[in-house]
């Protein structure tokens, strides 16, 4: 079946005084692999369920391919869900689980066998048919629920956080597996889950969502690169958070002085999103954009300071550092340490940045 | 772990296994089957047999169908006064069965309320509670909760995105019920029909105060009191009725084990708000199940309140005599009651604490033996523990006693204890389950001793699984006639249900049998009362195996 494409229109859902989610608007294209990316709680499950037919939304449209789907029941819209608890049936095999769509469907003996043995080749389950889920492991599990899932065909595959029962390592494997099986199938997928780093890899777009609102929707790398809020910079990935007023503009760069009197240059966005001088601002330098170097000399430049290492963590392909300025930390990331001197607790150090990698958050 | 096994031991298998061996023996001691094919000759057992398996399949099927559509209300709708139906839905369980056996003839016996209705405006009756029919329709009112309970646990267990998932898939209505819902549910419903299955075969009362003999219960009793305890038919008696529950207890084991996996539950159930025209329907439906089965508790209040009541619709004159003679002039029923169902509880707790101690905390071997012991009680109606108790402690003293433990009231609390014992075993196993041993090893690597830490950590944490399993073991006590109609020494060392039974003979002594009956229901429904409030809303464990 062709790939749908989803509009959400003004979607509002609450619960008791609660809002769940509110004034949702999102267009997800055909073919696209469309990330609701937030903590728990946030509204995305939510936003998922009303998507997959189990919530009535309060307000708004839920439209598929341009047809409103509001009042269309959950097993007439063919639109394939992957509950995060697999929700495997234990009284059927997997050939049963798989092919139960397909029956739901009256297809005919001969197709419907063949259609459940190619979906379970594709996800590599041959041999598995005639077992029962609790026999299998949880990536196999994770398995059958996709393939269930996939032989129907539908229009639109719902993941709900599928790879969070599994460990760490399954899980990046699986990861790789999902974008293959998606980018093949050209099929449009709106994924679930609080994992950053799964949104980044998978997505050709994120939808970052807090409290029910939608909160930033680009791609994985403006959201990662150009946070539109200080919670998307905290929440995507790991940030250095800095409040200050603006000291000085012109056209190439912007100097902010921070409460605690660092001086913070970064570079002039264009004069329509420029703040003025006085405006308070704040701005996020990632981890990995700060240089350490021993201390040698008191620093005199903007985006230059000097202060103690407090804490260092070493993990294989990057050093974690906690550096204690006079009146607040940073976090710093020391990339490929291989063969290089590692900072032990305790040492001087003067900290660095470019000011192209220091982004202006929000101002006011 | 000794001392357990020989109390278990000498109350539990050895009484059976006497029991079994005269049913299997001749008189010269050798294994025989002879009086087994003698039973199977004899018309009048075949009978018995057949009747107590119709019977029971019956009272099974009825309450299936009583219990089905209330437990899918109960596990999938909201709506005003769910609560009042589930409270209503347990009423049964605390109206002993024999109790409800005489209301019911009040009720709708030959001229009961009903059928004098009939008389006077259609001028027929309908015979309601004659033989079989009304043993069956006595039961099934009382056991029916067994199956209900059963049945909304296991179908609130169901994980919902079970369903949703369906759904998803192009499945819904009837067909989502039977593809998905049905076999999901069948584990707990099918357990909770053995369940009532294995009471109803247990159950002497009924038989015996609508007289209605020729069943296997009724048979084993009579012959016993009757023939006298050498009697060879009357423990092959016993032996076909273990023989049946064993095989019905294992078969639910067996299920309720499949249920396991089924319910890997993540979420909270869904449930849907019931309201307008289907709320309507729905109390309709369960007013008129509720109605029926409170008709007993209705009866049971009139006629102990009745001076005379005999051939008209509500008794004719009222008194307050019935309480009067109960609580002043033979006060010894109730009192023996609460010594005798305390004393066992009490027992009962320590009991199953120490097994469950045992099974889950030592590496002994045996330790599943005993468990398998404890376990068998379940499986032995009254009728037989009492026959093995009267055949093994009958005609020698008592070391300490300086007489037969039968003539005793202390017989009387060991059966019960006895009687009781899986389900404070039970209950006492899934406290301390949940009671995870790093918990214990923490207090141990902060320094206190085994003993510390059990006092300190593990007691008070699963006090509420004890005091729990030891109510359940109180209130079934309280009403229990099988064993006791059989093992009261003296009329003097009665309880309640001795009480009743005794009263319910005369027709004199109705209306003072049926102020016990008050009695009973409520010390019943104080022990329900504060098991609900001590498991909480998981309270209907407390009637699963």
């Amino acid at each position: 079946m062709k790939p749908a494409e989803v509009k959400l229109d003004g979607i509002g859902k609450s619960y008791g005084d609660e809002w769940a989610v509110r004034g949702i608007d999102l267009h997800v294209q055909r073919g696209e692999f469309f990330t609701f990316l937030g903590p728990s709680g946030c509204g995305k499950t939510t936003l998922l369920r009303i998507i997959a037919g189990f919530v009535l939304p309060e307000e708004g449209i839920v439209s598929l391919d341009g047809q409103p789907m509001n009042h269309v029941p959950p097993w007439q819209r063919n639109v394939g869900l992957v509950f995060q608890n697999y929700a495997l049936w234990p009284h059927m095999t997997v050939f049963e689980n798989v092919a139960f769509g397909l029956r739901e469907r009256k297809v005919a003996r001969s197709e419907l066998e063949a259609r459940v043995m190619e979906t379970l080749k594709q996800v590599d389950l041959q041999g598995t048919e005639n077992r029962r889920p609790s026999q299998l492991s949880g990536g196999q599990q994770q398995r059958v629920a996709l393939a269930r899932t996939l032989v129907i065909q539908p229009r639109l595959l719902l993941l709900d956080e599928p790879l969070s029962n599994l460990d760490a390592k399954l899980r990046i494997d699986m990861r790789i597996e999902l974008l293959k099986l998606q980018r093949d199938l050209g099929l449009t997928t709106i994924y679930v889950t609080h994992d950053q780093e799964e949104a980044l890899a998978l997505s050709t777009r994120i939808a970052v969502i807090n409290k029910g609102r939608v909160v930033q929707e680009s791609t994985p790398r403006q959201i990662y690169e150009q946070p539109a809020s200080e919670f998307v910079a905290a929440f995507v990935g790991k940030s250095n958070l800095f409040f200050g007023r603006v000291q000085q503009v012109d056209e190439r760069c912007i100097e902010v002085q921070t409460a605690d009197n660092l001086i913070i240059r970064t570079a002039s966005p264009p004069s329509a999103k420029r703040p003025g001088t006085g405006d308070e601002v704040l701005l996020s330098v990632r981890p990995e954009a700060m240089e350490l170097k021993a201390a040698c000399s008191v620093p005199t430049g903007p985006n230059q300071f000097m202060g103690n290492v407090a804490a260092s963590a070493y993990q294989g392909s990057f050093v974690e550092y906690e550096i204690v300025l006079t009146r607040r930390s940073l976090k710093t990331y020391a990339v490929n340490p291989k063969g290089k001197a590692l900072f032990q607790r305790g040492d001087e150090v003067n900290v660095t940045f470019a000011a192209d990698d220091v982004v202006i958050v929000r101002y006011d | 772990m000794v001392l357990l096994f020989a109390i278990l031991i000498a109350f539990i298998l050895y009484p059976v296994v006497r029991v079994l061996w005269i049913a299997l023996s001749d008189e010269t001691g050798n294994l025989t089957l002879i009086h087994f094919l003698n039973f199977f000759r004899r018309p009048l057992f075949r009978e018995a047999l057949w009747n107590t398996l119709v019977s029971a399949l019956f009272v099974v099927v009825f309450s299936g169908f009583l219990s089905l559509p209330l437990a899918y209300i109960i596990a999938r709708y909201e709506f005003r006064g769910k609560l009042l139906l589930q409270t209503g839905a347990t009423l049964p369980l605390v109206i002993p069965p024999f109790v409800g056996a005489v209301a019911l003839q009040l009720v709708l016996g030959r001229s009961g309320m009903v059928n004098l209705l009939l008389m006077r405006w259609f001028d027929t009756t309908i015979p309601f509670m004659e033989g079989l029919a009304g043993v069956v329709l006595v039961q099934t009112l009382h056991f029916f909760p067994f199956i209900l309970l059963n049945t909304v646990v296991s179908l609130s267990n169901i994980d919902p995105s079970m369903e949703e998932m369906a759904q998803n898939m192009g499945c819904h209505g009837f067909r989502l019920f039977r593809r998905i819902t049905l076999p999901l549910m069948l584990p707990g419903f099918v357990a909770g029909s053995l369940l009532t299955f294995i009471r109803t075969i247990d159950d002497l009362g009924t038989p015996l105060m609508l007289n209605y003999k020729n069943l296997l219960a009724t048979q084993a009793y009579l012959r016993i009191t009757t023939v006298g305890i050498d009697d060879v038919d009357g423990y092959v008696v016993c032996v076909v009725l273990v023989v049946l529950s064993l095989l019905s207890l294992l078969a639910a084991r067996k299920y309720l084990g499949l249920a396991e996996y089924a319910t890997l539950q993540r979420s909270a159930p869904v449930t849907r708000r019931l309201q307008g025209k289907k709320m309507f329907l729905v109390w309709l439906l369960c007013g008129a199940i509720l109605g029926v089965s409170l008709l007993p508790h209705i009866g049971i209040l009139l006629l102990s309140f009745a001076k005379v009541w005999s051939y008209t619709l509500l008794p004719t004159t009222y008194t307050l005599g019935n309480f009067a003679e109960i609580l002043f002039r033979a006060p010894h029923f109730i009192k023996n009651t609460l010594i005798y169902t305390l004393l066992a509880a009490g027992l009962d707790i320590i009991l199953g604490a120490a097994i469950a101690f045992l099974l889950l905390r030592s590496r002994l071997a045996g330790r599943n033996l005993l468990d398998a012991i404890a376990t068998l009680p379940l499986a032995i109606p009254g009728v037989v523990l009492a026959v093995g108790y009267l055949r093994v402690f009958h005609g020698w003293d008592f070391p300490g006693l300086g007489a037969p433990l039968t003539s005793s009231w202390v017989i009387l609390v060991i059966a019960y204890t006895m009687r009781r014992l899986p389900y404070t075993v039970r209950a006492s196993y899934a406290a301390l389950q949940q009671v995870h041993i790093s918990l214990e090893e923490s207090a141990q690597s902060l320094g206190a001793n085994r003993l510390k830490t059990f006092i300190k950590i593990t007691l008070p944490l699963i006090t509420g699984g004890l005091v729990a399993g030891g109510l359940i073991g109180f209130v079934t006590s309280c009403v229990e006639l099988a064993s006791t109609i059989m093992l009261v020494p003296r009329i003097e060392l009665g309880p309640i249900s001795y009480g009743i039974y005794i009263y319910m003979q005369s027709p004199l002594g109705r209306g003072a049998g049926a102020a016990l009956g008050v009695v009973a229901i409520l010390l019943v429904s104080l022990g329900t009362f504060l098991t609900h409030r001590v498991f909480g809303g998981r309270a209907g464990n407390a009637f699963r195996i």
